[in-house]
């Protein structure tokens, strides 16, 4: 089964990942020889079977609830693109008609 | 010998003797790496003021009496561990710019140890890959034929070990990232238990299977860092509160007793004939040391490719969800909306594999191809811990086989065939997803490139491997063969 274009964009869009035209080719063909090789799994009789949730068996980690020293606001907006005023500042949530 | 061939445990001897100060061998080093980098390419960034003045600060922790086993050692740390003030790039576009506010805990430990950064190593953007092609700055080479890859995603640690620009390295391993490159470049790299070491500032791939551990010289080296890196971690909640023992109580030579399984699986069609023949020689040699050989089955072998994609995927995708190019990384300044933005900034921050992955993790997340795919693959996962569990309960001490079925292969020779350098992570992935300790070290050569021995054991029992291993080791010189350009 080939995976579709209309796939391959909605699955884009999702993963919020702009793709060249040439990458949207590629992934059809890539995405359905995959898929395909994992089909495998169908074979396995898992009807009785429990899924791994943690390989290694753990209890319940709390902690304290004691304050800390975090990050200076300085320290936290360093690496951002743009900040204003101490905060990040990012584009428009609403695209300019929904404003 | 000049000092950057020295291992740890030798380099620590001259160190407390005060035969060789930390300075003199942290320059030793760095001199190293800037002769020979330019062929090798291990490193995305090189810290020589870092270095030298932590290893100023370890000739005074030493002069003081407080030398510990890793003061003054020089450590290449992948480029996934955020090393604060150092940049830390996954290997990626998207993290090109990125300088940590803080460190991973591994990092921390080391630093407080008395190591020596000397730089950060290359690696497969976000650890995805077998080979470091995928890193998107440059390929690394392999250091016994700088015409092939070192192997992968650890593959700048791994380099950098076996070309002596390091005494030793960190690597992260999800699928086989710290093993399979300590194989190709003929060194020894450790898997701990997952859950064994913190994984608090190691950049997330997949979550229930990553786990950092080092690459080394030889098995004592091994046991010495992995003395350091042990212990529990609160900012980690699936790190384990087991207290952990003295490695190097367990490297000696006796194998009396211990049970090793061969899983008939694991020399199956796909295995280069010289690599069996070399790993056949390993498993004979153990048997020599007083060892019991004992063939045993893994029914489930052949789906752990496939449970590995689903569940290595569909974990990426969710964790790489995070880079939307607003708080840190790449940024579209171009876009009319923040969708649009996140967007554009991951289309142009991330290459094609990783691309590829979230692509494939987001399908199978996605609705109503949940159940089928990641529930199914967690399903089969279980099945192959079974298969594990079972040869434990009937006294098996270690399963062993080769780590990787081929040597180092050739520059872009895999690149446009993900799936055929998928399927050569089919012997390193179990370990992975069943959360087992497993070493690699050499054991011999096939055309003049390193073969990789590698030995699994039960949860925690980090000793029992470290053991064989090192029993291994200490009959054969392979651990001591190094490419020309180490010298």
């Amino acid at each position: 089964m080939k995976i579709s274009r209309a796939e391959v964009e909605h699955i884009a869009n999702l993963a919020r990942l702009e793709l060249a035209e040439d990458e949207i080719e590629q992934l059809q063909t890539d995405l359905s020889q995959i898929l395909e090789y994992v089909d495998q799994l169908n074979e396995v009789d898992t009807t009785e079977v429990l899924p791994t949730a943690h390989v290694v068996a753990q209890e319940d980690v709390l902690r304290q609830d004691v304050t800390r020293q975090s990050l200076s606001t300085e320290e936290v907006l360093a690496n951002a693109p743009e900040t204003e005023e101490g905060y990040f500042r990012v584009h428009a949530v609403l695209p300019k008609g929904e404003r | 010998m000049t000092l950057h061939q020295l291992t740890v445990h030798e380099a620590h001897d001259l160190l407390r003797k005060r035969e060789i100060s930390a300075v003199e061998l942290t320059e030793s080093v760095l001199a190293h790496i800037d002769r020979h980098d330019k062929e090798i390419k291990a490193y995305i960034t090189v810290t020589p003021e870092v270095a030298l003045e932590q290893a100023r600060r370890a000739d005074e922790l030493i002069s003081a009496g407080e030398a510990r086993h890793l003061t003054g050692i020089p450590v290449a740390i992948k480029d996934n561990m955020c090393t604060r003030g150092v940049p830390t790039t996954c290997g990626s576009r998207i993290l090109e710019n990125f300088v940590p506010p803080y460190s991973a805990t591994v990092v921390g430990r080391l630093y407080d140890e008395g190591a020596v950064l000397v730089g950060k190593a290359n690696m497969d953007e976000f650890a995805m890959g077998s080979s470091t092609e995928y890193s998107a700055f440059f390929p690394t080479h392999n250091p016994w034929d700088t015409s092939r890859v070192p192997g992968g995603s650890s593959g700048g640690s791994a380099a950098a070990v076996a070309a002596n620009e390091t005494l030793f390295a960190l690597g992260s391993d999800t699928g086989g990232s710290i093993r399979q490159p300590a194989a190709l470049c003929g060194v020894t790299g450790f898997k701990p238990t997952y859950g064994r070491v913190s994984r608090y500032g190691l950049i997330a791939f997949a979550s229930s299977l990553d786990q950092i551990g080092p690459l080394t010289k030889d098995v004592r080296d091994c046991a010495l860092v992995m003395n350091a890196l042990a212990f529990h971690d609160p900012q980690d909640s699936t790190s384990s509160s087991k207290s952990t023992p003295d490695y190097t109580s367990y490297l000696t030579d006796d194998l009396s007793g211990v049970v090793i399984g061969v899983p008939t699986e694991y020399f199956a069609t796909g295995l280069d004939s010289g690599v069996e023949e070399r790993v056949r020689d390993a498993i004979s040699r153990l048997a020599e040391l007083g060892a019991e050989i004992r063939e045993i089955s893994m029914p489930h072998e052949r789906y752990v490719v496939a449970t590995y994609f689903l569940t290595s995927w569909a974990e990426a995708s969710a964790n790489l969800a995070r880079y939307d190019g607003l708080k840190y990384g790449l940024f579209a300044p171009d876009a009319q909306d923040i969708g649009e933005a996140q967007s554009k900034a991951r289309g142009r921050g991330f290459g094609r594999e990783v691309k590829r992955r979230i692509m494939l993790g987001t399908y199978a997340l996605s609705a109503g191809y949940y159940d089928a795919y990641y529930l199914n693959a967690q399903k089969v996962r279980t099945l192959v811990k079974e298969d594990f569990d079972r040869a434990f309960a009937e006294g098996v001490d270690v399963v062993v086989g080769p780590t990787s079925p081929i040597v180092a292969f050739g520059i872009g020779e895999k690149v446009d065939d993900p799936l055929e350098m998928y399927l050569a992570d089919l012997y390193t992935i179990p370990a992975n997803l069943a959360g087992l300790p497993c070493i690699s070290i050499p054991c011999g050569f096939h055309e003049g490139l390193p073969v990789g021995f590698q030995i699994m054991g039960r949860p925690f029992a980090e000793g029992t491997v470290l053991t064989v291993a090192y029993a291994f080791e200490q009959s054969t010189d392979f651990h001591l063969q190094r490419p020309s350009i180490a010298t």
